[in-house]
């Protein structure tokens, strides 16, 4: 394993960030426990950033663990496999865990217990493969990223083989509170990640992988440097805890000391970022065949009786998980999938986690905190938290009095929606939710600038035509009454 | 299924606005417990006077604007406002004075403009200001520390605030009031200093506004804020160094005609100003850069104020107008956006270097 050392100096200079309560144990400290087969499975079809898949069975049809059941639909999104055997009993709406609280479309599937597998191919030495052939199969065994985002893997490996990378950076910080699936698949399944981080770097072309874990994961950090250390390309670097130090060009940064340029990508700067987990996901979809059907949750929470860290089937639903973890201790504030910081509250146990679901968290009363907004004391704790140097308070003022124009100006598209400004927060002001709201609105606003570009077009086409067709009519009309005026004055010369 | 719908973050920290007013009156309170012990009786009159006016105004305020006034009285800003005024005030102040600069300070200072938050200028200074521009005489008679050694009993403190005026025998003059007026008759700067000590500035028993005196205890009060990080040690730094550099290449080019820079920093209120006065929240810049520029000109105009102003004292003055200059300072201040230049472009791509060894 290569020695590599983050600069002093840069630990020095880094002064941006939150220190959140991080409220990891128990479920750190104790094993990965299979959550078993729950007696109704549903498959999201939106459960990657992107187009949501085009399903491919029909209701009724009986399925194998493993079959695939959606097709993705356009290059940004990704196929979703069936995670029991069973029979489909319908494609609808389906609670989501989304902000809005709306439905989204699903497949839902009876398991008949069995837990068939369909066939699978694997390969022994996958490493072999050729780059277009490893996305290609982490395409077809549905990979996203499991740190949150879901973003399609195979597309950011694609993407490598377009842009020079040089590194791979395996994300393991796991900077969000309560969340230790990542630090427990690091302790316990080292190697897959290690093999896949590899297979990522054959599929990118880059020249070395280096694994960013913070230093309150002592244990994550040795296994992964003992399952590394066949590999001179692989480094294991610990990095300082902070919030949010997951967050790409945060950790683009902290590694390397390049600033990824706003709007870009870390392709830019030759880097590709992938979730430790993601990892392991590419290593099993192509030394086994296995597509991405289950993934570790960690179930936690003040409101959860034994929280711990969970192997779940894709589908699976949160009540489910939920008694899986000894049931609710008390009632809870808030229910949210994914982490405090970033995740999504949700009002119904029955719906399901998806591909990108870190964690079920059940938060009670004094975990969520006081909420009653009052005034801005202009405090800037939110500007010495922001990550991305932005000033949240005077961003938040302009959207609150309707200037989207000019939050946007002074930076509203550079927001991370981390939500470290408005963790600090004394006046408990909802920041992100301006932050959302305003971005949702510039949107709309501009495809309706969009749109009305378009009727101006077009309008403009018609009153052109017409006024051509009106002056060629005209020119039309001159002509005729000019041949008219010379024939007469032939015939009268005649 | 209609449960509603909550934005992230799910979690929050524990200090709330209440936690940090509560704990600047803790900062301030050495300073002002040292302040009662030298001035006596009359001092905490006023001092209560002071604070229960202002969040008398204030409750009036919110109740004319319709507003639930119990929650925002509890949030501690209107008692902190009182707190600092009282702070800056003559400490034999008669009692009307302070509740005059209450008003001034709640009604005119922050609650027109829309309450917490949303005022430009420091509502304690603007107080003092007002009442330092309308009643010259009383705001700068001070009361001489020493001749207190026997102490002061109530009957004292209701006859001094409510007839105002000092017995002439504990009438004192400060540091700065003093060499300004010698100065003005020509006497040169040592001789005009002779009766003062560096050591009474830091112990406290000099002339001076009612909570400024002990200086030590002052710095210990900002510092703990430091510590608890509540304020930076951006302003109070910048504010320090803008005051205190002039002054020495000053007195260094010119010792007859200006004050060493310890007489500045110890004199004047200007370390009350720099911790607590200069880093108010709500009137000064929240970005870096800003809040660098705006501490640095508010000590430097501080020491322009006491050097050549008509005024012997310039805390107040100085930290209004940087005050005006806070928005412009925010908006133009911005710190740099990650992966942008300072211009807001986006930065060259950029390779990484080798750390490999």
């Amino acid at each position: 394993m290569a020695h590599f050392v983050i600069p002093p100096i840069r630990h020095l200079l880094t002064r941006w960030g939150i220190h959140p309560d991080a409220h990891k144990f128990p479920a750190a400290d104790l094993g990965i426990v299979d959550a078993g087969l729950p007696p109704l499975i549903v498959l999201p079809l939106a459960q990657q950033a992107g187009a949501p898949a085009r399903p491919v069975v029909k209701v009724g049809e009986h399925v194998l663990k493993g079959q695939r059941v959606a097709d993705p639909a356009g290059a940004i999104s990704a196929a979703v496999h069936a995670s029991t055997s069973g029979t489909v009993i319908a494609i609808g709406e389906a609670p989501m865990p989304h902000p809005s609280g709306l439905p989204g479309l699903a497949i839902s599937l009876r398991p008949d217990g069995e837990d068939r597998w369909v066939e699978l191919h694997g390969d022994p030495y996958p490493i072999r493969l050729e780059p277009a052939e490893i996305s290609r199969r982490v395409a077809e065994a549905g990979v996203v990223g499991m740190g949150g985002a879901a973003f399609p893997a195979a597309v950011k490996l694609a993407l490598g083989q377009r842009s020079a990378i040089d590194t791979v950076i395996l994300n393991g910080s796991e900077c969000e509170p309560y969340l230790s699936c990542d630090d427990r698949v690091m302790r316990e399944n080292a190697a897959d990640i290690i093999e896949g981080s590899r297979l990522i770097m054959r599929a990118t072309g880059a020249k070395r992988v280096l694994v960013g874990i913070e230093d309150n994961k002592p244990e994550a950090i040795d296994a992964m440097k003992v399952a590394a250390h066949p590999f001179p390309e692989v480094s294991v670097v610990k990095i300082p805890s902070r919030y949010p130090m997951g967050a790409e060009r945060q950790l683009i940064y902290t590694l390397l000391g390049v600033e990824p340029p706003a709007g870009g990508r870390a392709a830019d700067v030759g880097v590709v970022v992938h979730n430790v987990g993601t990892a392991a996901a590419v290593w099993r979809a192509l030394r086994y065949g296995e597509p991405l059907i289950e993934r570790v949750v960690t179930v936690a929470g003040g409101a959860i009786a034994s929280p711990r860290n969970l192997r779940a089937r894709v589908g699976t639903p949160l009540q489910w998980l939920i008694d899986r973890a000894g049931g609710l201790s008390r009632q809870p504030a808030r229910m949210v999938v994914g982490g405090p910081m970033m995740g999504v509250a949700v009002g119904d146990l029955d719906i399901p986690i998806g591909k990108g679901a870190s964690g079920v968290l059940a938060l009670t009363h004094a975990e969520v905190g006081e909420r009653e907004p009052s005034a801005c004391i202009r405090c800037g704790s939110c500007v010495s938290a922001c990550p991305v140097g932005l000033l949240p308070l005077e961003m938040a003022n302009r959207i609150h009095a309707g200037e989207l124009g000019q939050a946007e100006d002074i930076g509203l598209r550079d927001c991370l929606t981390c939500g470290a400004c408005g963790y600090v927060c004394p006046s408990r002001i909802p920041l992100v939710q301006y932050f959302m709201h305003a971005r949702g609105e510039l949107v709309a606003l501009e495809r309706e600038g969009k749109r009305l570009d378009r009727v101006r077009e077009l309008t403009e086409a018609r009153s052109g035509r017409l006024e051509r067709e009106a002056r060629e009519k005209a020119e039309a009309q001159a002509r005729r009454k000019a041949e008219r005026a010379a024939a007469a004055k032939k015939e009268t010369a005649a | 299924m209609n449960a509603p719908v909550y934005a992230s973050p799910h979690a929050v920290t524990t200090r709330t606005t209440r936690q940090i007013m509560g704990m600047v009156m803790l900062a301030l309170a050495p300073a002002t417990v040292a302040g009662f012990w030298q001035f006596g009786w009359p001092a905490f009159c006023l001092w209560l006077v002071t604070i229960l006016s202002c969040v008398t105004f204030e409750a009036i305020c919110l109740q004319i604007g319709g507003r639930r006034a119990m929650p925002v009285l509890l949030d501690g800003s209107a008692a902190l406002t009182g707190w600092l005024l009282a702070l800056s005030l003559p400490p034999w102040a008669p009692w009307w004075l302070g509740v005059l600069g209450a008003a001034i300070a709640i009604v005119i200072g922050k609650q027109v403009f829309g309450g917490l938050g949303c005022n430009v200028f420091n509502p304690a200074m603007v107080g003092r200001t007002v009442l330092l521009v309308s009643f010259p005489v009383l705001m700068t008679q001070w009361v001489n520390p020493q001749m207190l050694a026997q102490g002061t009993d109530l009957s004292l403190a209701v006859q001094v605030g409510l007839g105002g005026g000092i017995p002439d025998a504990y009438t004192s003059a400060s540091l700065l009031g003093h060499v300004k007026t010698d100065l003005g008759r020509g006497v040169p700067l040592l001789e005009a200093m002779s009766a003062f000590t560096p050591g009474q500035g830091l112990d406290g028993s000099r002339a001076g506004s009612l909570g400024e005196t002990a200086s030590l205890l002052v710095v210990a009060g900002g510092l703990f804020l430091v510590a608890k990080r509540i304020i930076g040690l951006r302003i109070p730094l910048g504010f320090i160094a803008g005051l205190c550099v002039p002054a020495a290449i000053a007195h260094a080019s010119a010792p007859d005609h200006f004050l060493p820079p310890l007489a500045h920093l110890l004199s004047g209120g200007a370390l009350l100003g720099a911790f607590f006065i200069a880093t108010d929240y709500v009137t000064s810049p929240s970005s870096p850069a800003g809040q660098w520029i705006f501490a640095i000109g508010a000590g430097l105009l501080t020491w322009l104020i006491r050097s050549w102003g008509g005024y012997p004292e310039g805390v107040g003055f100085a930290v209004l107008l940087m005050n005006a200059t806070t928005p412009l300072l925010d908006l133009w201040a911005r710190p740099r956006i990650f992966g942008r230049s300072l211009t807001g472009r986006s930065l060259p791509a950029r390779r990484r270097q080798e750390f490999i060894r």
